[in-house]
């Protein structure tokens, strides 16, 4: 019996190949005699080969342009304060508006999905006078509208059976160009809002994923070249049910 | 600029390592984004040094407020969500495929060590430092997470074994 001091510590060093020459022989003498230990740590290795195998593809895979996005540099803000400053914003567009002028083309921030289509429901979900562009009451003009803007054809869900009528409709300026939003309230004046984005990038995922910001849960998700993103603030159960009804209208 | 080229060349090794701590390729990529996002914000507590250390302890941070977080990313559980197709992203071999369910099976902790050293070929030290924990706290998290990994395959090769005799 040589080397009768092999720790648990150093065989995994050995199994990772991190032992200088004279521990790694020491080592390798003592397994000769410990068929067993010798075993487990060929089975260690193997491990290793197998994280290798299964996880190594994923080096290979073209990386999501929201990452590459993600790695710009650009300041995020708290949710608060980006709505203040969208306030800020459209005060601005509109002064410009009001001396014929264009409105100022700033960098778009980055921002997720998500992340804006919570920002409009905050900012307009509140509204008792104007929650919307367009009344459900002329939801043909409604839909012929947005459809025109966003350039295809967009129908809103219908919501009836989970309590839910619609408001109307309204457009908005987002990282991609136009986006639509509708808006749908219950009976107990509770309101959701449903925010449609065109996509130029044909990046396709179709799970559905869930956020929070401040109170508002959002349900998202990419059906080609739409982003679809549902906001309310209820609970992440309620909500699920609802963009599940929302996500099978628009997929019959 | 050269500080984002350094950034987005680790992505594809933040991806792999985050598919395989998370085990859904959507929340991977959320974990992915909302490092980056993090690492840009605290660009300016960066030394010059371990750029990819640094990134995956950012990472683990991020993994481990996002359960408890505020702004909660969570993952689609197979319980709740209606079945919508995805893409399938890892090789069909039933083999790897049943590894890296065995794998999903150890928890967390376990599986952070093994990853970042197994997978991601970091030394014992920076894997502790990563963390955030001592050295022989990797190192126990090491021995167990591989003696579980162990009993896990052996057991899925045992159910595999005893399906074919019924069969």
């Amino acid at each position: 019996m040589n080397a009768p001091t092999i720790s648990e510590q150093e065989l995994h060093a050995y199994a990772d190949g991190r032992l200088d020459a004279a521990r790694r022989d020491a080592v390798e003498a003592w397994l000769a005699d410990h068929a067993e230990m010798r075993q487990t740590v060929a089975e260690w290795r193997i491990q290793g080969e197998q994280l290798h195998r299964a996880f190594d593809p994923v080096l290979d895979e073209p990386v999501p342009t929201r990452l590459a996005e993600a790695a710009k540099p650009t300041s995020r803000l708290p949710l608060g304060m980006a709505a203040a400053i969208a306030w800020l914003a459209v005060g601005g567009i509109i002064g410009y508006q009001l001396h014929g002028a264009a409105p100022p083309q700033g960098p778009q921030p980055s921002t997720s999905l998500a992340r804006q289509a919570a920002l409009a429901h905050a900012v307009f979900s509140p509204e008792v006078r104007h929650p919307v562009e367009v009344g459900a009451a002329e939801e043909a003009h409604l839909v012929a509208w947005l459809s025109k803007r966003l350039g295809a054809d967009l129908k809103p869900p219908h919501l009836a059976g989970q309590g839910l009528e619609l408001v109307g409709g309204r457009l908005l300026p987002g990282a991609t160009g136009p986006v639509a939003q509708f808006m749908y309230q219950d009976k107990r004046g509770q309101r959701l809002t449903l925010y449609v984005q065109r996509d130029a990038q044909s990046s396709r995922e179709t799970a559905f994923r869930f956020a929070k910001e401040g109170g508002i849960s959002v349900f998202y998700w990419l059906d080609g070249h739409f982003g679809y993103a549902l906001s309310a603030e209820m609970g992440k159960p309620d909500l699920l049910l609802i963009a599940t009804a929302v996500y099978r209208q628009l997929n019959p | 600029m050269s500080r984002q080229a350094d950034i987005v060349a680790e992505i594809p090794r933040l991806r792999r390592y985050a598919r395989a701590l998370t085990g859904d390729a959507a929340c991977a990529d959320d974990l992915v984004q909302d490092t980056l996002e993090r690492a840009l914000s605290r660009w300016s507590l960066w030394r010059p040094g371990n750029l990819r250390a640094w990134l995956f302890s950012i990472m683990h941070n991020r993994f481990v407020n996002q359960a408890r977080g505020p702004r909660i990313v969570d993952c689609p559980g197979d319980e709740a969500l209606p079945d919508l197709p995805t893409r399938a992203t890892q090789t069909d071999s039933i083999e790897l495929r049943d590894f890296a369910r065995c794998l999903s099976q150890l928890s967390e902790v376990q599986r952070e060590v093994l990853l970042l050293v197994g997978l991601e070929d970091l030394s014992y030290e920076d894997t502790a430092k990563i963390l955030g924990v001592p050295i022989g706290t990797v190192m126990s998290r090491l021995s167990r997470g591989r003696e579980r990994l162990r009993a896990l395959l052996a057991g899925s090769e045992l159910e595999e074994s005893h399906l074919k005799v019924i069969k």
